[in-house]
């Protein structure tokens, strides 16, 4: 029972993870919390859902159009909206508050068009579960597991080991010193703004196939954000282990406490992890200049 | 007589400029950003019906008895949290409203639970919410332009040197985030006993974010603004009720546009008076003058 629970957070854990990495990558850039970037997960869930029921194509394609979208989607907003903003030198929260308007016209956009309904993929996952040791395990879980574990392989190794993650590391340390050494900052930030959509667009996918697919879906990116903070902000390795701490952690409320105050314990511990060590798990200690 | 739809819609915009006077007060006077004060509302609008409900208080008593709670737990709350720095005191807050919400969920009990807490009596009338909305607003103009007022404004341009000075920033932040609460829990104790009906959901997160939201479109560190842009914002989606769904998708928009357009606000660092616009006449016939002259 215990171990079938941490299976089950380590299933949830692993979305919020995805999701959480994105946030993080645009932060440690920008210094932001991207309140959008959960509804780019949305749109990416309901881009698949239009190309499979509209478009009738393949699944597979369905997915790879999710992905590209939203990671243009996600591109865009940075090109119509946050580059401006910088552009201008106001301060960092109105790029929070832009992010917060484009979340209310994504969601709003999505109702319009495609309307407020619970949607699904239908059956395109087997919905079966394998045994293993009295757990069982869903293979669409089992599926959602492996191709995060992947991703985030993969991001690390962007990240570490190649040029275009050197520029990435070198600008969210110094923006200006960045920029004068040579790096194309701009472009930069859009290519991050397009990894972390492309990352949010396959959380979307993933999570419209094991829950539903409706507008306010994106609000699960509040738990990715906490996830964020619990990490330390900014820190992508820290995002993906609060992501995955609080999946198991809910799991295990929700199991053997109660399901009603699963996001009281969620939130509970943002606070205590704010209080105790307020740069997160693995964050680094910055000192606030004021 | 006004129809009820307008009266409707006048204590609307009565009961969110208080809430937003709160959020004004704190973010653009000591540069805090709260999300927490949907939490305060829902503290404010719970308690104040529970006691006019079971207790069968006086309005007058419900409404106090939701302040001091909200006041009570604001303090608490800024007891633990007003020492972090700007993105992690807003998560910290995000957290509480969030707590607010599932407790009250939790407790239903007392009160209702997700169903909603019902049979409120309808105190807050046309006369009484607008009295009480100038009545706020004339408090938190009054406190700005006091010695508390010229401190909180210190304290957000430069914590450092207001220290410095011997301002003791942190127990203005304090005060700032009390009053702030305050005057949410004041805006729930109103918001319920107007609709006689609340659930947990009409204070969530997004109540919270467009009391910012607001503020920083009327401009940080500017009460007017932020008056000025709570009826602009409340109106909006009304006037395109004809639109229905798609209200929301231009309030967003706006949003957006108006953060592009204008980053400093609607009102910027300025507040409405006849000085200022007499000033920014003077300002404007300087400028068609001068234009004239090079013609």
């Amino acid at each position: 029972m215990f171990l079938q629970q941490v299976v089950n957070g380590l299933s949830v854990g692993s979305v919020y993870a995805l999701i959480a990495s994105g946030y993080a990558l645009i932060y440690s850039l920008l210094g932001f919390s991207n309140w959008a970037h959960g509804d780019i997960a949305m749109v990416g869930a309901y881009i698949a859902l239009i190309a499979q029921t509209s478009g009738h194509v393949p699944f597979w394609l369905a997915v790879v159009l999710a992905i590209a979208g939203a990671g243009c989607v996600s591109m865009l907003s940075d090109m119509v909206a946050y580059r401006r903003i910088r552009n201008n030198h106001s301060p960092k929260m109105f790029l929070m508050i832009a992010a917060m308007g484009l979340s209310i016209t994504l969601q709003n956009l999505i109702m319009v068009t495609v309307g407020p309904r619970f949607r699904t993929y239908g059956d395109v996952i087997p919905v079966r579960s394998i045994r293993l040791g009295g757990i069982s395990l869903g293979v669409l879980d089992l599926l959602t597991m492996g191709i995060i574990v992947v991703a985030l392989i993969a991001l690390g190794l962007l990240i570490g080991r190649t040029k275009f993650g050197l520029g990435v590391r070198a600008a969210s340390s110094n923006m200006v010193t960045a920029s004068v050494l040579g790096v194309d900052v701009n472009l930069y930030i859009r290519l991050v703004f397009l990894l972390a959509g492309v990352f949010a667009g396959m959380a979307g996918v993933l999570l419209g196939l094991k829950y539903n697919i409706y507008p306010t879906m994106g609000s699960i990116a509040l738990k990715a954000f906490i996830a964020c903070v619990v990490g330390g902000l900014g820190n992508v390795p820290g995002a993906i282990l609060g992501g995955v701490t609080i999946g198991v952690m809910e799991a295990l409320v929700g199991g053997f406490i109660s399901s009603g105050l699963r996001d009281a314990f969620t939130f509970a511990l943002l606070i205590a992890i704010l209080l105790v060590r307020p740069s997160g798990l693995l964050g680094k200690n910055i000192v606030d200049k004021a | 007589m006004l129809s009820s739809y307008a009266q409707g819609l006048i204590i609307l915009v009565c009961i969110n400029v208080i809430a937003v006077t709160g959020v004004s007060l704190l973010t653009g006077f000591t540069g805090l950003f709260s999300f927490g004060n949907a939490g305060f509302m829902a503290l404010g609008a719970y308690v104040s019906a529970i006691a006019s409900v079971e207790l069968h208080t006086p309005f007058l008593v419900s409404l106090v008895a939701g302040v001091l709670v909200a006041a009570i737990i604001g303090f608490g709350l800024g007891r633990l949290t007003l020492g972090l720095r700007g993105d992690y005191f807003l998560i910290a807050t995000l957290g509480f409203g969030q707590v607010v919400q599932v407790l009250i969920e939790f407790f239903d009990k007392v009160t209702g639970g997700a169903r909603g807490f019902a049979n409120i009596p309808p105190k807050t009338t046309l006369w009484i919410a607008v009295v009480l909305a100038v009545g706020s607003v004339a408090v938190a103009a009054n406190l700005i332009h006091s010695k508390f007022g010229r401190n909180f404004t210190a304290v957000r341009e430069q914590e450092v040197a207001a220290e410095a000075v011997g301002i003791d920033t942190f127990r203005f932040k304090q005060m700032a985030f009390v009053l702030s609460a305050m005057f949410a829990g004041f805006a729930g104790g109103l918001f319920a006993h107007y609709y006689m009906y609340i659930v947990p959901k009409m204070f969530d997160i997004n109540e919270s974010a467009l009391f910012t939201i607001t503020v920083v479109v009327g401009g940080l560190a500017s009460l007017s603004g932020s008056v000025i842009s709570c009826v602009v914002l409340t109106l909006l989606p009304e006037l395109f009720r004809s639109l229905a769904s798609y209200r929301m998708l231009f309030y967003g928009m706006a949003v957006v546009a108006i953060i592009l357009i204008r980053p400093s606000g609607l009102m910027g660092y300025h507040e409405l008076s006849f000085g200022w616009i007499r000033e920014r006449m003077r300002a404007k016939r300087g400028k068609t003058a001068s234009k004239e002259g090079k013609t």
